[in-house]
């Protein structure tokens, strides 16, 4: 053995393990911090995006209500929708299947990216597999907003809004 | 009368259980035999007594008793009998009345099969069992009780969701919590083992068939799902990196480590601190996995049977049960025996090696897993970890791993010759980069990544075999010593070539799929066609269909490759009055390996004429994906059955002929 070795067997193993879990620990550290930093996407409500401005094209998730009426289907398989909260509404553009769940009033995640013209294009819109359900992210930032009426209860009414003083 | 009975057999076992934890922790500290008999007996009595309880409510469930409120809640006359019975699990009260019984049932074969094993280690074990039996199911009775009855029983129930009927469904909890709950065992016997202060070889040959089965039912679990999430989604896709799957596959990765540190422990003596620290983790995580798929603290796309208020219990629960396994780790593991030593290169070096690396990815889906919560603790800021995460942080571990798995068998113990080792590989490699260059020049697209992982894929599989044929002297000695020495090969070694080949094969059905799918989606009217690479589709009719508790619109297609027919898929769109739910029934063609995959979509209106969004994937060797894990499982089955676990029965039958 090479003379800068330590001598004894229990110090010299106990370097081949350090030795052997150092550059693994140090890759699946640089890695977890390189997607943390990359791959991560944020969740808005329509209130948030306008407030905080994703930049145009960077995937980010939008959820909110449907707004009921707005859901506009063309025959070629696009739909568009209006996401809405308490506060403010986006327009999401979406092409292929909506998920079996996906309601008029119903919460829903849509995963896209913002577009020059300030509406989104959704890549994947997720309602839940259970009728009874809520996105959490939705929930939380429509409680924070005032508008929680419970689990099950029916979702606020977006057209009276405009009337409200 | 019978849901009566269910709920008292449920507080019975409740009660049976504090004395199976008493009794047999009373065993181990008077020293008495007859007090350990006790805390035996009480084990299997609290068993007996869930089984009870679980037949009523399954009766509840059969015969739509909806005086009860969970069947009520999640049950519907017209559902199907095989649903029926599988909503007495679908629910949360009913999925944690399961989790019970396999927790109770561990207990009970424990204390009725480990008849040699040493009576403290035993009497701590069943001890520990028991203990957890009383804080699950002192959950279950006060906070989770499946018998509540409603004052006012309804007409009709509100149904099981749709989706979850499905047999790959209704047979995919009970193989989860068979692996999750089979770690609870390898908790108590570490738990057992750090009180005596003796971890040896010994311990570790009894850890590991439940480790082996345990971990055997949660691969099994884990791919019923993703079979499930494949097929009943309609997306195409079989794992999505959603929290409730990761919080099933964090357990899995624990176990598939601790089967490989176990064998150093009882091949060596070695790592005697580390096998039995992930014996706690495994069962920590499989508490983990329960509590975020029941609490909603994270979003996910599959969980069903949410309730935020009981989350926090479960927290609770985990906290207090993970944290004194953790604890009594930290206090007695300095007291364990160093075990042997052996040269950096070595069988042990490369199970460590495993160790660390299947330990690394664990904790980058940990991290990936909850980072949105402590971000959004952190900052308020919600945001989410997707797939691309976890493509960047898992897989290039897991890509190291498999380069290094082949050599790991080959190696001796003790002191392991390298330059030997990739000698017997170099047709492996050979093999492999043929089969990686091979996808890259001949499959279009070229894709150099899904081409590296063809060459991974194939590096495993021909590894395993190199591994078999070496065992066998295949290719040197005569054909008839090959076939004597392949006959007389342990099961245990199959179970090990068997669950690294299929790891092979899952590889290669994961690269090609993710590779080379095509995806088409185009809207049809009746006749109209659409094209998926060399295959196109033609939609020639739409049908109405009655089925037993739902109404759908059935497509009529026939799939072609150039000019001949191939096959003629028929998915539905479904719609169940009973939850005003609809859900999709993919069809899929199986070609070969292949998978053509057809959903059919909703009705639009074009210029008054009706269309259909019609979506089609060619997912290709998309049958290795779910082949390979089920290889595994075959793997831990063999394995399971060798003769060498079984090594101290004959012991005892041994003792018993002298006597």
């Amino acid at each position: 053995m090479s003379g800068w070795l330590p001598k004894s067997r229990k110090a010299r193993r106990r370097l081949y393990l350090i030795a052997a879990i150092a550059p693994v620990l140090a890759l699946a550290a640089g890695l977890t911090l390189w997607g943390l930093s990359d791959s991560i996407s944020f969740f808005y409500t329509p209130a948030q995006a306008a407030a905080a401005k994703p930049p145009i094209g960077r995937s980010v998730q939008l959820g909110g209500l449907v707004q009921p009426g707005s859901v506009v289907k063309h025959p070629d398989g696009r739909v568009e929708f209006v996401v809405a909260d308490q506060q403010a509404t986006a327009k999401v553009h979406f092409s292929g299947d909506l998920p079996d769940l996906f309601r008029e009033g119903q919460g829903i995640v849509a995963t896209g990216a913002f577009r020059a013209d300030g509406e989104f294009e959704a890549r994947q819109v997720l309602a839940k597999h259970d009728e009874r359900y809520m996105p959490r992210e939705v929930a939380k930032a429509l409680k924070e907003q005032g508008e929680w009426r419970g689990e099950g209860a029916p979702p606020p009414s977006y057209q009276t809004e405009a009337s409200r003083p | 009368m019978t849901v009566e009975i269910g709920a008292f057999s449920l507080a019975l076992a409740l009660v049976l259980s504090l004395a199976q934890a008493l009794l047999s922790a009373g065993a181990r500290w008077r020293r008495s035999s007859a007090l350990a008999g006790a805390g035996q007996g009480a084990a299997v009595a609290a068993f007996v007594a869930l089984l009870v309880a679980f037949a009523a409510l399954m009766h509840a469930f059969v015969v739509s008793d909806f005086s009860v409120a969970n069947v009520a809640a999640n049950s519907h006359s017209a559902k199907p009998l095989l649903y029926r019975v599988a909503g007495t699990w679908g629910s949360h009260e009913g999925s944690m009345l399961l989790w019970c019984l396999a927790l109770t049932g561990c207990g009970a074969a424990v204390a009725a099969f480990g008849r040699d094993l040493p009576a403290g280690l035993k009497s701590l074990t069943v001890a520990t069992q028991g203990a957890l039996g009383v804080v699950f199911l002192a959950y279950t009775v006060f906070a989770s009780n499946p018998f509540v009855r409603l004052a006012t029983p309804p007409v009709e129930g509100r149904s099981l969701n749709p989706l979850l009927q499905d047999p790959a469904l209704a047979f995919h909890p009970p193989a989860l919590y068979l692996g999750y709950v089979g770690m609870s065992v390898v908790f108590s016997f570490a738990v057992a083992a750090l009180i005596e202060g003796r971890v040896d070889a010994a311990w570790a040959r009894w850890v590991r068939p439940w480790t082996l089965a345990a971990w055997s039912a949660l691969t099994i679990g884990i791919t019923l799902g993703a079979f499930w999430a494949y097929y009943e989604l309609g997306w195409g896709g079989w794992w999505f990196w959603d929290p409730v799957e990761n919080a099933s596959f964090m357990p899995w990765l624990i176990a598939a480590a601790l089967l490989h540190s176990a064998i150093v422990t009882e091949k060596r003596g070695a790592l005697a601190g580390w096998t039995v620290f992930l014996a706690l983790a495994a069962f920590s995580f499989s508490m983990l996995g329960a509590f975020l798929v029941r609490s909603g603290v994270l979003t996910s796309v599959h969980a069903f049977a949410v309730d935020p208020t009981r989350g926090v219990l479960l927290l609770i629960i985990l906290g207090v049960t993970a944290g004194a396994g953790f604890a009594l780790f930290a206090w007695r593991a300095p007291s364990l025996s160093r075990g042997g030593v052996f040269a950096p290169i070595s069988r042990e070096s490369a199970l460590v090696l495993n160790n660390i690396l299947l330990a690394a990815a664990t904790a980058t889906v940990l991290l990936g897993t909850l980072y949105p919560l402590m971000r959004e603790a952190a900052t308020g800021e919600a945001i989410s970890v997707g797939p691309p995460f976890f493509n960047l942080t898992f897989t290039p571990l897991m890509a190291v791993m498999a380069l290094i798995l082949p050599a790991g068998p080959l190696l001796a113990w003790k002191r392991g010759d390298l330059h030997g080792v990739l000698q017997r590989l170099w047709i492996a490699a050979l093999i492999a980069l043929a089969c990686g260059f091979a996808a890259f020049a001949l499959i279009s697209p070229r894709k150099a990544f899904s081409a590296a992982g063809v060459a991974m894929g194939a590096w495993l599989v021909v590894g395993a075999l190199v591994e078999l044929a070496e065992r066998t002297r295949a290719f040197r000695a005569s054909g008839a010593e090959t076939w004597r020495r392949l006959t007389g090969l342990p099961r245990g070694a199959w179970g090990m070539t068997l669950a690294h080949l299929g790891l092979g094969v899952f590889v290669l059905g994961a690269c090609f799929e993710t590779g080379w799918k095509l995806e088409a989606a185009e809207v049809l009217p009746i006749g109209g066609g659409l094209t998926l690479g060399e295959y196109s589709l033609v939609l020639d009719d739409i049908r109405s269909v009655d089925g037993p508790n739902y109404e759908a619109e059935r497509g009529l297609l026939r799939a072609f490759k150039g000019d001949a027919e191939i096959c003629a898929p028929s998915p539905e769109r479904r719609f169940y009055p009973a939850g005003g739910q609809t859900t999709s029934e993919v069809a899929i063609c199986t070609r070969g390996l292949d998978h053509l995959y057809v959903v059919l979509g909703e009705r639009r209106d074009a210029a008054g004429q009706p269309v259909w969004l019609v979506r089609a994937y060619w997912n290709p060797w998309a049958l290795l994906i779910f082949i390979g894990p089920a290889i595994m499982a075959v793997g831990g089955a063999i394995s399971l059955s060798d003769r060498r676990l079984r090594i101290a029965a004959g012991r005892r039958r041994l003792v018993e002929a002298t006597a």
